[in-house]
């Protein structure tokens, strides 16, 4: 019994995880029209960040700050709200197709930038050892506590971004998303919105890569790795239906669920050498899912609210 | 370092480096030309050619350079079933959903490849090649002369089938206009396959080039991308003579960026050689959009 | 009136939902030159649009020689023999004056050279620039190239959208001279135009438009000379 506990709660807590990157995506496309195709480059950010500010110390790093986790956590949405703020202000004038390829670009560099200043993240070992709330507890006490941590930021970036998108910025952001011309003949700073979209969605994703580099108590290079981070966090956005925050966190679900059972069963009816071949045939079914979505469900599992008459993923 | 040494160590690597990404910006180019929109799967289209090529070289006994022509019309036959696929139902839609499509397809791409051929990088060829002088002064491997001379061949090829067919001048007019095209009673369709398969072709050649040139891997189309579009909007956008100059400067500017000239110096570690396809791009996109033969503008 | 050859007939429709079309016809018979003008927003263009199978009709048929073609798309009536001339973006500017024309006769078979030639022997200054790329020419000249191209097929009917939108005094006299001489030579042409009066003067029958309806019909001579036609549509 204990088992399956321990396993919902640790699935719940991966849903979780990538429910706060969800959301932060989906202000950013649901709202602002941006297609980043650099997710991994920020979530790298914000766990390098509360790694470097929370971690008590390695071999590789030269300085080891040992600040609570909570700190670490604000630190890496700072970090990297800071700097979607500098490559937004250089990026977010650029056309939708050039401004995908520049995010991949930017994840580049970030990733780049990790393995290499190993001074500071501690290179191609990484840092381990961070430290993880309500540890001393215990399984399945220390598991459920994490949880309660994930929920929460669930909630306050949940919070935070449905009182955004039911103000006059929300308003001003969708007329933006559905018809830029118009919004900017309107006298509305498009390019300013857009940025804080950008800012503050880059933030959530931060937000996400903290939380991950301190449920599993390690941050490494593999993290950056663009494709998978970016490509399923996307999926569970457009699966989830964009422009809607419930939808995002409800896309999460989904395709996690999907990406889990699908691991259950091909690892446990597998043999062993099949098993390895049997991720790549995940990845591809998770692609397959995205086409399928993307043609027949263009609005996702939950479409957009009342008041917007095309609620398409579309940005405009 | 004498002048020699240079152009032997940097600057023909350079350019063999930059005629991979020559071939492969032609196809991004007129690919973003015609259909209009960034084709985020190229890369791993470039990838599927180089296994397609590793496939003949087993199976058929052939050399690499021999095996570049199956590897290209076996990308050009997927390419027209993924066009049918995945993105002949977004024909209207707009232009981000398609690279929204397209990226899905790089990960169908390459889960496929994987599945099939593996995750570990494969050579096309073991043991060392001794390099080659050219009027007993410059120094170049063989390998790297095929690819030069692969790359020119394919870029003659290309030229002749834009300027002198029928179906290159179609291709040409519907990268202008396709509205107006359509008025003339072109098959807008047709072209737009025959569009894929010379994009998907070339893409498989320079994975080819690439796989001839270090490995195969089934990241190295991917890998490839963010030089290539650099390349690409660099030369111009549906200007495919542009995608070759975009090539080359790219292949020298990452090349010279990361060699020690400066004293022993370089002015990027080397490290860091990857990035500099990303600073090329941004900086062409905020300076010049157009490109250097000004290309379109979306 | 000899037998029309194309026939637009009560049409109704538009862009996406808006119905800019409300119910008007023309027809053509072939070597006449039939002129359509009116105030903006009219629906001139888009009645020429929807003769080319290019405007989503919800009501009105199109007939071509006397079958029916209503919704068969652009390529099968370019088959049938319509050519069209876009008002804007009507040649590909980075292809040269004979590409141009050879894109018009994309679907042709057989023996080109005919065509160039009479193509040429039609618009002389053609000639003397057919390697120069098409964008780099003026607008009457691109105009000479547009109409051109749409001839290499030696279509039956020929719709022309405003051909002369923009263009100096002399060379909008020698446009309409060409439409006349293409008109004689025995191809029907329907004519979208701003500048009324200039072609009236030689459409043997004009439709003057108002809000998508037919409002005005008649000889070109007779709908010149009309007062009302003048004062509403003319301006003066």
């Amino acid at each position: 019994m204990e088992g399956y506990l321990l396993y919902a709660v640790t699935t719940l807590i991966l849903v979780g995880i990538y429910a706060v990157m969800a959301l932060g995506l989906n202000l950013q496309w649901g709202y602002g029209g941006i297609f980043n195709a650099g997710v991994a480059g920020f979530f790298a950010v914000g766990a390098y960040t509360s790694a470097i500010l929370t971690s008590p110390g390695s071999p590789q790093l030269v300085h080891a700050f040992a600040l609570p986790v909570p700190l670490g956590l604000f630190g890496a949405m700072i970090a990297s709200g800071l700097v979607a703020y500098a490559i937004g202000r250089i990026c977010l004038r650029l056309e939708s197709d050039y401004l995908a390829i520049a995010t991949i670009g930017i994840a580049e560099i970030l990733r780049l930038v990790v393995r290499n200043q190993q001074a500071y993240t501690g290179g191609a070992f990484g840092i381990p050892n961070l430290p993880r709330p309500f540890d001393g507890l215990g399984l399945p006490w220390s598991m459920i506590g994490f949880l309660g941590v994930v929920v929460l930021c669930i909630v306050l970036v949940y919070a935070a971004q449905e009182r955004l998108s039911r103000s006059p910025w929300g308003r001003v952001m969708r007329a933006i998303r559905d018809n830029p011309r118009a919004a900017a003949a309107v006298g509305k700073d498009v390019g300013a919105f857009r940025l804080q979209a950008f800012v503050i969605g880059s933030m959530a994703i931060g937000l996400g890569g903290a939380l991950s580099a301190h449920y599993f108590k390690f941050i490494g290079p593999e993290a950056t790795e663009p494709l998978f981070t970016t490509f399923i966090v996307w999926v569970m956005v457009i699966v989830g239906g964009s422009g809607n925050h419930r939808g995002a966190i409800l896309g999460a679900l989904a395709v996690w669920l999907i990406w889990s059972m699908t691991e259950f069963a091909t690892s446990r009816l597998l043999p062993q050498d099949w098993a390895v071949r049997a991720a790549y045939a995940r990845v591809l079914l998770i692609g397959l899912l995205l086409q399928v979505v993307l043609q027949r469900y263009p609005q996702g599992l939950l479409p957009e609210r009342v008041g917007d008459p095309r609620g398409r993923p579309t940005g405009g | 370092m004498d002048v020699l040494g240079f152009v032997n160590l940097y600057v023909i690597p350079g350019l063999v480096l930059g005629s991979i990404y020559a071939v492969g910006a032609i196809g991004v180019s007129l690919l973003f030309g015609i259909l209009r929109f960034a084709h985020f799967a190229h890369g791993d289209l470039g990838t599927l050619g180089g296994f397609l090529a590793l496939t003949a070289v087993w199976v058929l006994g052939l050399q690499a350079i021999e095996a570049l022509p199956l590897a290209m019309a076996g990308a050009a036959g997927i390419a027209i079933l993924l066009d049918r696929l995945f993105y002949k139902p977004f024909r209207k839609a707009p232009s981000i959903v398609l690279v929204m499509a397209s990226f899905g397809v790089a990960l169908i791409l390459r889960s496929a490849i994987q599945l099939i051929w593996g995750a570990e990088s494969v050579s096309y060829q073991s043991g060392i090649q001794r390099p080659i002088w050219i009027l007993d002064t410059f120094r170049i491997a063989p390998r790297h002369l095929w690819i030069l001379g692969g790359v020119a061949a394919i870029v003659v090829a290309v030229h002749v089938f834009l300027a002198h067919t029928r179906l290159g001048k179609a291709m040409r007019a519907m990268s202008d206009d396709p509205a107006l095209a359509r008025a003339c009673g072109i098959d807008t369709e047709a072209v737009i396959r025959f569009t894929w398969a010379i994009g998907a072709a070339l893409a498989a050649a320079a994975g080819v080039f690439a796989g001839m040139d270090v490995h195969i891997h089934p990241s190295t189309g991917w890998d490839m991308m963010l030089p290539v579009f650099g390349a690409a909007i660099l030369g111009g956008i549906g200007r495919p003579y542009g995608a070759i100059a975009g090539g080359l400067l790219m292949g020298l500017i990452e090349e010279l960026a990361t060699a020690p000239l400066f004293f022993g110096a370089s002015l990027l570690p080397p490290a860091y050689k990857s990035g500099v396809a990303f600073a090329v791009l941004v900086a062409v996109l905020l300076v010049r959009p157009t490109g250097i033969f000004r290309g379109k503008l979306f | 009136m000899s037998t029309p050859l194309i026939q637009a007939l009560a049409l109704r429709g538009g862009y996406g939902g808006n119905d800019i079309l409300q119910g008007c016809s023309a027809t053509a018979a072939a070597g006449e030159v039939v002129v359509i003008v009116g105030p903006n927003g009219a629906g001139k263009s888009t009645l020429l649009k929807a003769m080319f199978g290019m405007i989503e009709l919800r009501e009105g048929q199109v007939r071509l020689a006397g079958e029916d073609v209503t919704g068969l798309g652009t390529t099968e009536l370019v088959r049938r023999g319509i050519g069209f001339v876009p008002q804007e973006r009507n040649v590909f500017p980075s292809l040269s004056v004979h590409e141009n024309l050879e894109m018009g006769s994309f679907t042709a078979r057989g023996d080109l050279i005919r065509r160039f030639e009479s193509v040429y022997a039609l618009f002389p200054p053609l000639a003397a620039k057919r390697r120069q790329a098409a964008g780099e020419l003026s607008g009457g000249q691109r105009q000479m190239v547009a109409m051109g191209r749409a001839l290499m097929l030696t279509p039956r009917v020929l719709l022309l959208d405003e051909p002369t939108a923009g263009l100096s005094p002399l060379f909008r006299a020698e446009i309409f001279a060409k439409v006349a001489e293409i008109g004689r030579a025995g191809t029907a042409i329907v004519l979208v135009e701003q500048n009324a009066r200039e072609a009236l003067a030689i459409a043997d029958r004009g439709y003057v438009l108002a809000t998508g309806r037919n409002r005005f019909e008649g000889t070109g001579a007779a709908l010149l000379a009309d007062p009302e036609v003048a004062a509403s549509f003319l301006g003066g």
